[in-house]
């Protein structure tokens, strides 16, 4: 705990420090370092455990092509499902938090708030069953004027899905599952800006919108990302609603969101082939599992470096 | 262009609460109009309530007429919008904006009247905006930094050029030199008397010698006591408020026997 003030001799003078600051600092040192320390043993039980998959012959991996070629399109299949999910979450996020702060009467505005915050609190599981009974019969339609009227964009290329699950269904529905949060962390970040910054755009004339534009959006602008990311993070990660949803096949890529013949994700796949592995095949699943994780890492550092980036605009200082 | 303001019958509320009662008051234009008087008496909320930015808060309103160059600046068919691109402000706290650089901060007004600049003219605008409020030496090399990483002083000064930048008819400066050291102070009130060449200026100040430089007019507000609305007591010529008040309590103030 005295370890910031170097103990050497008579002439060096410890800055004073009162027991409870001492006591809070080394409290949340102590945190720091247990959070550091658990994800370093999650990351090594991940990799001792995913080495056999990369050093057995690449015959008796599943799939019977090595552990790369097992990984590589589930990973697609669970960026695809998590970028489509943000794509479609965020601006409606965005928007509702907006309307909760900034349109909404406040009685109205305080009983949606409510109503959101209880959206993030259903388990996912929930959402599958919601995904599965309720929306995916309902967009085959949409899905079979889809294929037919704009097929010609690789996205919509068909055959369309008769049963509606497909990766389409399955961005919804984690679109829908995340929107709470997003949203939420969203409407906290607005409610934080500045009255004066607000009064600064409407004293030089802006409408509401232009002053939400000048104002809100750009101070609210990390928050924003951060929860994207927090939501990007529950989209990629989300087991159960996707193994429910997903028609999915095993090993192939495409863009094709309406065809019943989709790329897994990697932690619906884990899910959905866990009971059944043995040996390599338990291996090279925890092997997906530890990319998941790195990808995981990666759009965190990344959202980092985007917040960063333009740190001194954000209002912060 | 300067317009002339005409308040009648004025009574402001935040909610329930009277904060201002009764202002009856004819602004000049071309002209420097002082605000004086002890703290919570209602300045800021009279000169808030000439631009419309009153009502922002919710459950504030105002009872009564405001009329510009004749023209009710409340009536019912009258965009709060327009009125404030009309009358511009300059708040009691610097409030650049914190996410723009320098520059876009100058720029921002002129960017949200839409008008078509070509990107040299709107940099003339931004060093003439700058210079008129005392700033450009200080930033001209770091346009692109925030603003947020400016003096209290200099993010006071930046405002002023923010508000100077689209040209209001009537420019409202709520104590625009309360953070400034005297060099500043000084700009500030030599860029006033430049600017009521053009606009009606409406300056809210504790400072009794600045009142006196730089104003052809001066009004005092006073407050009978806590809970009380404030009340514009005396209005009249600056040299007359400072040398023969025509109220007891003006020149009980002005000569510093309370407040
Ligand atoms: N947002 C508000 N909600 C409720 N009451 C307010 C609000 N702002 C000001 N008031 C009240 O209105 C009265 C006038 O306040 P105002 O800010 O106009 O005073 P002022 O003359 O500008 O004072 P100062 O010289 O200290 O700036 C005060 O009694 C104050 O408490
Ligand atoms: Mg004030």
């Amino acid at each position: 705990m005295t370890s910031t003030t170097p103990s050497t001799g008579s002439t060096s003078r410890a800055p004073v420090r009162r027991l409870g600051d001492r006591l809070f600092a080394g409290t949340s040192r102590g945190a720091g370092i247990l959070i550091v320390l658990i994800l370093a043993g999650v990351a090594g039980f991940l990799i001792v455990q995913a080495a056999p998959a990369f050093t057995a012959p690449r015959a008796d991996v599943p799939g019977g092509h090595g552990v790369v070629a097992y990984i590589a399109p589930l990973l697609f299949g669970t960026a695809l499902a998590a970028v489509l999910a943000l794509l479609i979450a965020t601006p409606l996020a965005v928007g509702v938090a907006l309307f909760i702060t900034q349109f909404a009467p406040r009685r109205l505005a305080q009983g949606l708030g409510y109503l959101v915050d209880l959206l993030a609190a259903i388990p996912s599981i929930v959402y599958g069953f919601w995904g599965i009974a309720w929306l995916a019969p309902r967009l085959t339609p949409f899905y079979a004027w889809l294929a037919d009227h704009l097929g010609f964009i690789p996205l919509f290329a068909g055959p369309a899905s008769v049963t509606g699950k497909t990766m389409f269904t399955v961005g919804l529905v984690l679109g829908v599952m995340i929107l709470p949060i997003v949203s939420a962390i969203s409407r906290e970040v607005f409610l934080q800006v500045p009255s004066l910054h607000r009064e600064a755009a409407l004293a030089l004339g802006a409408t509401r919108w232009e002053m939400i534009r000048m104002a809100v959006l750009p101070y609210g602008r990390s928050g924003i990302i951060g929860g994207a990311m927090l939501g990007l993070g529950r989209a990629l990660g989300e087991t159960l609603a996707v193994a429910i949803v997903l028609s999915a096949s095993g090993g192939i890529v495409t863009f094709n969101l309406i065809s019943p013949d989709n790329p897994s994700t990697i932690a619906s796949n884990i899910a959905l082939q866990f009971p059944e592995s043995t040996g390599i095949g338990v291996n090279t699943l925890v092997a997906s599992g530890l990319a998941l994780f790195v990808l995981t890492l990666a759009v965190n550092v990344l959202a980092r470096a985007i917040v960063n980036r333009r740190s001194q605009f954000s209002g912060a200082n | 262009m300067a317009k002339r303001i005409d308040v009648s019958d004025l009574n402001i509320y935040y909610g329930d609460f009277l904060a201002v009662a009764d202002v009856n008051v004819s602004i000049e234009p071309r002209s420097v109009t002082a605000l004086i008087g002890p703290s919570g008496c209602g300045k800021s909320t009279f000169l808030r309530s000439l631009n419309r930015m009153h009502e922002v808060l919710p459950g504030a309103h105002v009872e009564g007429k405001v009329a510009m160059d004749g023209q009710d600046l409340y009536g019912p068919d009258v965009d709060p919008v327009d009125v404030r691109r009309q009358i511009g402000m300059v708040f009691q706290r610097p409030n650049p904006f914190p996410t723009m650089s320098i520059y876009d901060n100058v720029a921002a007004g002129i960017r949200l009247n839409a008008r078509k600049m070509k990107r040299t003219e709107l940099d003339d605008l931004v060093e003439r905006s700058l210079l008129g409020a005392n700033l450009w030496k200080e930033v001209k090399d770091r346009l692109n930094r925030p603003a947020s990483g400016l003096s209290g002083g200099q993010q006071q000064r930046l405002c002023i050029a923010r508000a100077i930048a689209v040209e209001p008819d009537v420019l409202l400066m709520d104590e625009p030199a309360s953070a400034l050291d005297p060099i500043s102070t000084l700009a500030i009130e030599d860029l006033m008397t430049e600017l009521k060449e053009r606009f009606t200026i409406v300056i809210v100040t504790h400072n009794m010698q600045q009142a006196a430089r730089v104003s052809e007019q001066t009004g005092f507000f006073n407050i009978a006591g806590p809970g009380q609305p404030g009340r514009l007591i005396e209005f009249n010529p600056t040299e007359k408020i400072f040398s023969n008040p025509d109220e007891k309590a003006t020149e009980d103030y002005i000569s510093g026997r309370f407040g």
